[in-house]
């Protein structure tokens, strides 16, 4: 079989070693949790509790407001000892729900799924899932059933489940694959009831050989296939996988609903089979823990709400080289300035780095390899430089809008300049004007 | 007889074209309004926009058509407006001179860092990822207020905050617009007192990022309660009018020195 790609992209060193081999383990609950009751963009949820209420383990705690935001749900049970502004993974204070865990992990309820799960709706799935909120965890946290209700007049065709995992380090997803695969395609089969799919692929890159094969046993029971990808960044970006397998693309400022496909994350088709069979609320997540800066690299099953301190003390510790932490991948995760953030539905992995500092920005030199790289086709060197001067009608005609922040081409910047910022300060801007005129 | 021939023609197609030119000079006139004219030589000529029109003429010609008032100009001190006002003919309201004063009393000394920055040196860029602060309110030092100011009113200080300085600054609002954190407000510039934060943090939190933060203890508010409140952990006036000038000493006694009256070095 031959393997899939996409056109441009980069290959950094993977450093998997760190945990690809290392079993889930899960770590204990701690003591106290802060649960952000906002865990991606948009408005945050509606806090349902006081300070003093007594909650239970899977208990809704946050009402997702608008479409575009999730339901937020107790990790432990116990009593909530505030409600306020709490440091949050993302930069910015977010309101935050803090409980001090009982130890008693009482269910809110022990009410078992009797029916059989692939006998319900469409409308019944996404409720559930909807109810359980569940979000994308491969990083940016979209509602999962915004995601399953597809427009009536775009059809969907395919359910791709995203096993590619192309940020070096992160081996979360592989360890479920590996651990749960079943569990991953029956959720993938409950995503193509909901959108009324024809087929389920499922996309593994070429260096999760394993996974693969264990994939291709287990396809046998359902109406799909297994597609081997080359290994490259960012495969795992929706765009570039629908284009590695199905060459299609999808077009500018569009969603894959527009090409007829929906890009479940692994974790997220386990989510969803969760919540749909056994109404299980997404209150805990794998991640994997890693870097050179960590004693004992792990993958681990946290609580959301848990501390980074926590997590980190489980592994043995920071290294006294490490000197820069990640939330997420290193290509794209947000660097964190203390352990004192809680783990959230978005966060893959938590890596510690001693890399050497990056050297000075030099000027361009017009070598062309942020050109030669970049997955979307842009041209960052020269939007870089429509955004510095304030040329923002240049920047958006060129296409600053379409671009991912997948860091490729500042990653083979060789005078390093800061190109993904330039790009985020563009569209920021962009965006920004576009809601005061529209306003 | 040749010569003569061309001197004819050429005197008739002279002929021919003055009467053209005046034609279209009596037809296709525009007539403007000769006051638009004279509003425009008025105005300050800094184009800077703040009035929300093209420019300085787009400003005149709007004045003029009565869509805006005279006192429009935020650039303009009180004689502009007095003076376009009796060009054409109608009374002037009352112009109260504004300036930008910025709400932080964070130097580089009292506000912590959060690690080291890498990245661009813009307020903008660096509050996109949530700031090099521990402090998510505060002022980033990096001066997009500064580079933006039309009239070179502000200026970065060894502290790390921006000066306005008063007698250049002309209330356009610019460094209100440029701030990602709108740490600028336009005050009169008789109004003494202000509160120098904006933090929001529960004061044990504000404390620790921050010396000069309000940390809500409720001196200022306790001593003058008519015109300052707290609201969301942070003293806020409510009309500073009403703050009795004999009261102020007592406001004063902030601990974290986070209200009070503009500072000699804050003047510049």
């Amino acid at each position: 079989m031959k393997a899939k790609t996409f056109a441009h992209g980069i290959h950094p060193p993977e450093f998997k070693d760190f945990t690809a081999e290392k079993a889930i383990e899960s770590l204990p609950p701690p003591e106290k949790v802060m649960i952000p009751l906002l865990q991606h963009f948009g408005k945050p949820a509606k806090p349902l509790v006081q300070k003093g209420d007594q909650v239970n383990l899977g208990q809704k705690i946050g009402e997702g407001q608008t479409l575009f935001s999730a339901s937020v749900h107790s990790s432990v049970s116990g009593k909530v000892i505030s409600v306020d502004y709490y440091n949050h993974p993302g930069g910015s204070p977010i309101p935050a729900v803090s409980i001090t865990n009982d130890g008693q992990d009482h269910p809110f309820s022990d009410k078992e799924e009797t029916k059989d799960p692939f006998s319900f709706s469409p409308e019944e799935i996404r409720q559930k899932v909807k109810e359980a909120g569940v979000v994308g965890m491969g990083g940016a946290a979209f509602p999962t059933a915004v995601k399953l209700s597809p427009p009536k007049d775009k059809p969907i065709e395919t359910i791709i489940i995203n096993g590619c995992e192309c940020e070096p380090l992160l081996t979360s997803d592989y360890r479920l694959m590996l651990e749960a695969p079943e569990d991953i395609l029956r959720g993938a089969e409950l995503a193509r009831i909901a959108t009324g799919a024809k087929r389920i692929i499922v996309g593994i890159e070429d260096n999760k050989k394993k996974a693969f094969e264990i994939f291709q046993d287990k396809i046998q029971d359902f109406s799909g296939e297994i597609a081997l990808l080359k290994t490259k960044y960012p495969q795992g970006a929706e765009k570039n996988l629908i284009y590695a397998l199905l060459r299609r693309e999808v077009p500018t400022g569009g969603l894959p609903f527009d090409v007829g496909v929906v890009v479940q994350n692994a974790g997220t088709a386990k989510a969803i089979w969760d919540a749909v069979s056994r109404g299980k609320p997404l209150y805990e997540r794998v991640i994997s823990v890693s870097g050179q800066g960590i004693m004992e690299p792990k993958n681990i099953l946290v609580r959301i709400g848990t501390p980074f301190k926590n997590v980190v003390e489980f592994c043995g510790g920071l290294k006294e080289n490490a000197d820069i932490l990640i939330m997420g991948g290193p290509m794209m995760g947000i660097v964190q300035w203390s352990l004192d953030v809680p783990v959230v539905k978005g966060t893959s992995g938590i890596l510690a780095w001693a890399a050497p500092r990056p050297s000075l920005e030099y000027a361009c030199i017009r070598c062309g390899r942020c050109v030669e790289n970049c997955p979307m086709t842009l041209v960052p060197t020269q939007l870089a430089k429509y955004v510095k001067f304030d040329d923002l009608t240049a920047a958006e005609k060129w296409g600053v809008l379409d671009c991912v922040e997948c860091g490729c081409c500042q990653y083979m910047c060789p005078s390093k300049i800061p190109l993904v910022h330039w790009m985020r300060v563009g569209k920021n801007r962009i965006i920004t004007l576009k809601q005061k005129k529209s306003a | 007889m040749e010569v003569l021939w061309s001197v004819i023609t050429m005197g008739a197609l002279g002929f021919l074209f003055s009467f053209g030119l005046v034609i279209a000079y009596r037809k296709l006139r525009v007539h403007e309004d000769p006051k638009i004219e004279k509003v425009a030589e008025i105005l300050p000529q800094a184009n800077c926009g703040a009035c929300g029109y093209a420019g300085c003429r787009a400003f005149a010609e709007a004045v003029v058509k009565g869509e805006t008032t005279p006192n429009g100009c935020p650039v303009g001190d009180a004689d502009v407006v007095k003076q376009i006002a009796e060009t054409l003919g109608v009374s002037a309201a009352e112009v109260v001179k504004k300036v930008a004063r910025l709400h932080c009393r964070g130097t580089h000394e009292a506000a912590k860092n959060r690690g080291v920055y890498i990245g661009i040196s813009t307020c903008g860029a660096a509050h996109l990822i949530g700031g090099n602060k521990q402090c998510s309110y505060g002022c980033l030092h990096f001066g997009d207020c500064a580079r933006t100011c039309p009239f070179d009113a502000i200026y970065m200080s060894e502290e790390g905050l921006p000066i306005v300085i008063e007698d250049k600054c002309t209330a356009c609002g610019k460094c209100v617009e440029a701030c990602p954190r709108n740490l600028f407000e336009l005050h009169p510039v008789s109004q003494g007192i202000i509160v120098f934060c904006r933090s929001k943090d529960r004061g044990p939190v504000s404390r620790k990022v921050c010396k000069n933060a309000c940390i809500a203890c409720g001196i200022c508010s306790r001593a003058c309660p008519e015109a300052i409140v707290i609201e969301n952990n942070l003293a806020i006036i409510t009309d500073y009018k009403k703050i009795d000038p004999e009261k102020i000493p007592e406001v004063e006694k902030c601990p974290t020195d986070s209200i009070g009256r503009l500072k000699k070095e804050d003047e510049g």
